[in-house]
C-alpha cells in the first residue's frame, strides 16, 4: 500500500509535535531542525503535526522553531496522548497528504505510536536514531547505534513512503527560536469517535522533583547502580560529586527501583554522557549502560565483584566495598585539596 | 485444557547473551552462530507478568517464537517457568524480515491460536532495541495497548496497566484483548520449575508452524518485503583501555587511584 507508484508525490518532511508542560518537548524542537536541514537538502518545507486540544499556542512555538506548517487536530479526547486516536489521525493525514519523510521523538509515546503506526501504513521505521542524513540517492539515511553501541548502522527506506524514523532524545541541538517566525496552521478534520478511543488514563503521578538534568554537560559524572542498594545511599555519591564538582547520574536499575527520576538515567534507553571521568559505583556494566557512557574519556568503576564487565572497560577500578571506598574517596580528594592546590578536572 | 481465566500469548525471542554481543568483522552483521544465546532479558519479565495474571486468575499462557528452530531453546525454558503450551513459527521465507512483516507474522500466528485476552511482548529486543514489534502487532490485530508497562491488573473485561513515562508513571485502562509491552525489570522473573521441566522432556507441548500453516502471505514477509534494509554498519571505534586496579585496604587502594588520575592528568594534583 505505501510501496508508493511514484515516490516523487511524496514531498515534506514531517515532524510529530510532542507538547508537556504547556511547552513542546525538547525532543520536539530538536527534530524541528533537524528537519530544517533534511527539507533544505530536499528542497522541500518541513511541517509539524499535533493532536491535541487547546493546542494552537505549540503550533505557532513549532513554527517559531522552524515549521513551515503545522497540522493541527483538535479533540478533547486527543489533549492527552493514547495510542489507537493518535495512530488514526496520523495515518489519515501521512494518506491525505503524503509527506516523504516523518520524524518522532524516540520518547516512550513517539515509539509507541511509531511502532503501531508503522505497521499499519505499512512502511519502514528506524528507531532512536544519532545521526539523520540524504544520501546520494536522496533517500533518509537513518544512523542508529546498533549491537549495545559497538557499531552506528545505516537504514535505508528505499521504496516504501514515508520513511520513518525515531531520533533519540538530546542528540540534535535545539535550533535558536525566531520570534514572529511566519507559517501556516492548517486546521484537519478526522473524525474521532467513541470507538476509536479504547484507553482511558485513570491515573498520573509525577515524579518528584523534575528538573531537567546536568548530567550530559557534566566534566564529572559519579553514577550509581543498584549496589547503592537504598536510596538514601546516593548521599554518599552527591557528596564526591560535591568534592569532584561533577553531576550524580545512576543506572537504569536505580532509576526503575524509583530511587532517583529518570533525569538521571545513562544508558541506550537514557541520557549519553561523554565526560573528562565517569565513575561508576556499583553499577555492573550491562551492554545497554555501556551504550551511554562509553565515549567518556576516563572511566573509574568501583565494585565489589571483580568480575563485574565495567572493569572490563574502565580506565581505573577499586576492587572493593563501595561503602567504604566512596566515603574514603570524598574524604582524601578533600584532604589533598586542603593540603594541596584545589584538585581539578585537567582541562 | 483452558481454565476460566484469561488466555495469554506471550511473545519472546532468543537473542545473543548481552555480554556476547559482537559484531562479524566480515558480514558487519550481528554474530548468531556459535555464540551463548538466552530469551530476550525484557520477555523473562513479560513471561512473569503473564504467569502472576495466570496465578491469580486461571486461564492458560501461550509461547511464541518467530526464528530458526534452535529458539526452541527458548520455548523449552518458557514452558518450564509454567507455560502451558508454545508456538514456533519457523520458515526460511521469514529471514531477514524487519519489524514490519515481524509484526504481521506474529500477529497471524496469535489470531491462528485465538481465544487471546492479553497479548505479552517484552519492551524492546536486546538485540535491535526497537520496540516497534509489540505496538506492530497491536496495531495489525486491531487491540489496545499498553507500551512501557511495569505493573498489570486484569480485571476480566478491562486491565488496568501502570506504564513508565519521561516525567512519570500513567495508568491505562484498556479493554481486553490488550498487548501489553513489559518493561525489562519490571519483576522478578521465576526460575524453571523441575516439575515443568519433567513436563518439557515429556514433550509434545511445542506445536511448530510454517507461513503456510498459519496462512502468512510469503510475499508479505522476509528480507525482500521488508520496508528497511541495513546498508552498512561502521564500528564505533571506542578507546583501548588499559585498566589499573586497585585493591585491598580502601585507604590505601584510594591513594593510589588518587596518584594514578593525578599523574595522568585526570584530576590536577
Amino acid at each position: 500500500m505505501t510501496v508508493p507508484q511514484d515516490k516523487s508525490e511524496h514531498k515534506g518532511v514531517w515532524v510529530f509535535l510532542e507538547a508537556r508542560r504547556g511547552r513542546l518537548r525538547d525532543v520536539s524542537r530538536q527534530l524541528l531542525g533537524v528537519a530544517r536541514g533534511l527539507a533544505a537538502q530536499r528542497g522541500s518545507d518541513v511541517s509539524g503535526v499535533l493532536p491535541g486540544w487547546n493546542a494552537e499556542s505549540f503550533a505557532r512555538e513549532a513554527i517559531e522553531y522552524g515549521a513551515d506548517r503545522v497540522y493541527l487536530v483538535e479533540d478533547p479526547r486527543l489533549e492527552t496522548y493514547t495510542s489507537r486516536p493518535f495512530t488514526k489521525v496520523m495515518a489519515t493525514l501521512i494518506g491525505r497528504h503524503k509527506p516523504e519523510i516523518m520524524l518522532f521523538g524516540a520518547t516512550k509515546n513517539g515509539r509507541d505510536l511509531g511502532g503501531r503506526l508503522h505497521a499499519v501504513i505499512e512502511t519502514g521505521l528506524a528507531a532512536d536514531c544519532v545521526k539523520l542524513e540524504i544520501d546520494e540517492d536522496g533517500n533518509l539515511d537513518m544512523i542508529r547505534p546498533s549491537f549495545g553501541g559497538k557499531s552506528l548502522a545505516h537504514i535505508l527506506c528505499k521504496q516504501h513512503r514515508p520513511q520513518m524514523a525515531s531520533a533519540r532524545p538530546n542528540v540534535f541541538p535545539i535550533p535558536p527560536r525566531q520570534p514572529g517566525r511566519k507559517g501556516d496552521i492548517v486546521r484537519e478534520t478526522v473524525e474521532i469517535t467513541d470507538v476509536d478511543i479504547d484507553a482511558k488514563i485513570v491515573r498520573f503521578e509525577e515524579h518528584r522533583g523534575h528538573k531537567g538534568s546536568p548530567i550530559e554537560d557534566a566534566r564529572i559524572v559519579v553514577s550509581g547502580g543498584f549496589g547503592l542498594r537504598d536510596p538514601k545511599n546516593f548521599r554518599l555519591l552527591e557528596e564526591l560529586a560535591k568534592e569532584l564538582g561533577g553531576a550524580v547520574a545512576a543506572s537504569r536499575k536505580a532509576v526503575d527501583a524509583g530511587w532517583v527520576p529518570k533525569d538521571y538515567q545513562v544508558g541506550q534507553t537514557g541520557r549519553t554522557v561523554r565526560p573528562k571521568l565517569y565513575v561508576a559505583v556499583g553499577i555492573s556494566g550491562a551492554v545497554q549502560h555501556l551504550a551511554g557512557m562509553q565515549e567518556s574519556e576516563k572511566i573509574l568503576a568501583i565494585n565489589l565483584d571483580h568480575k563485574a564487565p565495567m572493569f572490563e572497560v574502565c580506565d581505573y577500578g577499586i576492587v572493593g566495598d563501595l561503602f567504604r571506598v566512596v566515603p574514603e574517596l570524598t574524604r582524601q580528594i578533600r584532604e589533598r585539596k586542603a593540603v594541596a592546590t584545589v584538585p581539578q578536572v585537567a582541562r | 485444557m483452558a481454565s476460566k481465566g484469561p488466555r495469554s500469548v506471550v511473545c519472546i525471542k532468543q537473542v545473543p547473551k548481552a555480554q556476547e554481543l559482537q559484531v562479524d568483522p566480515v558480514t558487519k552483521t550481528l554474530k548468531r552462530v556459535g555464540v551463548p544465546s538466552e530469551i530476550n532479558p525484557p520477555d523473562r519479565n513479560a513471561l512473569e507478568m503473564a504467569l502472576r495474571v495466570k496465578d491469580k486468575h486461571g486461564g492458560d499462557v501461550v509461547v511464541v517464537t518467530m526464528g530458526p528452530p534452535v529458539f526452541t531453546q527458548a520455548l523449552e525454558e518458557a514452558l518450564a517457568m509454567g507455560c502451558d503450551r508454545a508456538v514456533l513459527l519457523t520458515d526460511r521465507i521469514l529471514g531477514g524480515s524487519d519489524t514490519v512483516p515481524t509484526a504481521l507474522a506474529l500477529s497471524e500466528t496469535i489470531h491462528k491460536i485465538g481465544g487471546y485476552d492479553l497479548l505479552f511482548c517484552g519492551e524492546e529486543t536486546t538485540d535491535a532495541s526497537t520496540g516497534h514489534v509489540g505496538p506492530g502487532i497491536a496495531g495489525h490485530l486491531d487491540c489496545a495497548q499498553i507500551s512501557y508497562c511495569s505493573e498489570l491488573e486484569y480485571r476480566g473485561k478491562t486491565v488496568v496497566g501502570k506504564r513508565t513515562v519521561e516525567d512519570g508513571f500513567e495508568w491505562w485502562e484498556c479493554p481486553t484483548p490488550c498487548m501489553v509491552t513489559v518493561n525489562f525489570l519490571a519483576n522478578r522473573p521465576r526460575p524453571q520449575s523441575l516439575t515443568g521441566r519433567i513436563r518439557v522432556k515429556r514433550g509434545g507441548l511445542i506445536t511448530t508452524w510454517s507461513c503456510a500453516d498459519v496462512g502468512i502471505n510469503p510475499n508479505k514477509v522476509g528480507i525482500k518485503n521488508s520496508p528497511t534494509i541495513v546498508a552498512k554498519v561502521d564500528t564505533v571505534e571506542l578507546p583501548d583501555r588499559k585498566a589499573k586496579i586497585f585493591r585491598g585496604d580502601p585507604k590505601k587502594a584510594v591513594a593510589q587511584l588518587l596518584d594514578a588520575l593525578a599523574a595522568d592528568g585526570v584530576l590536577a594534583r
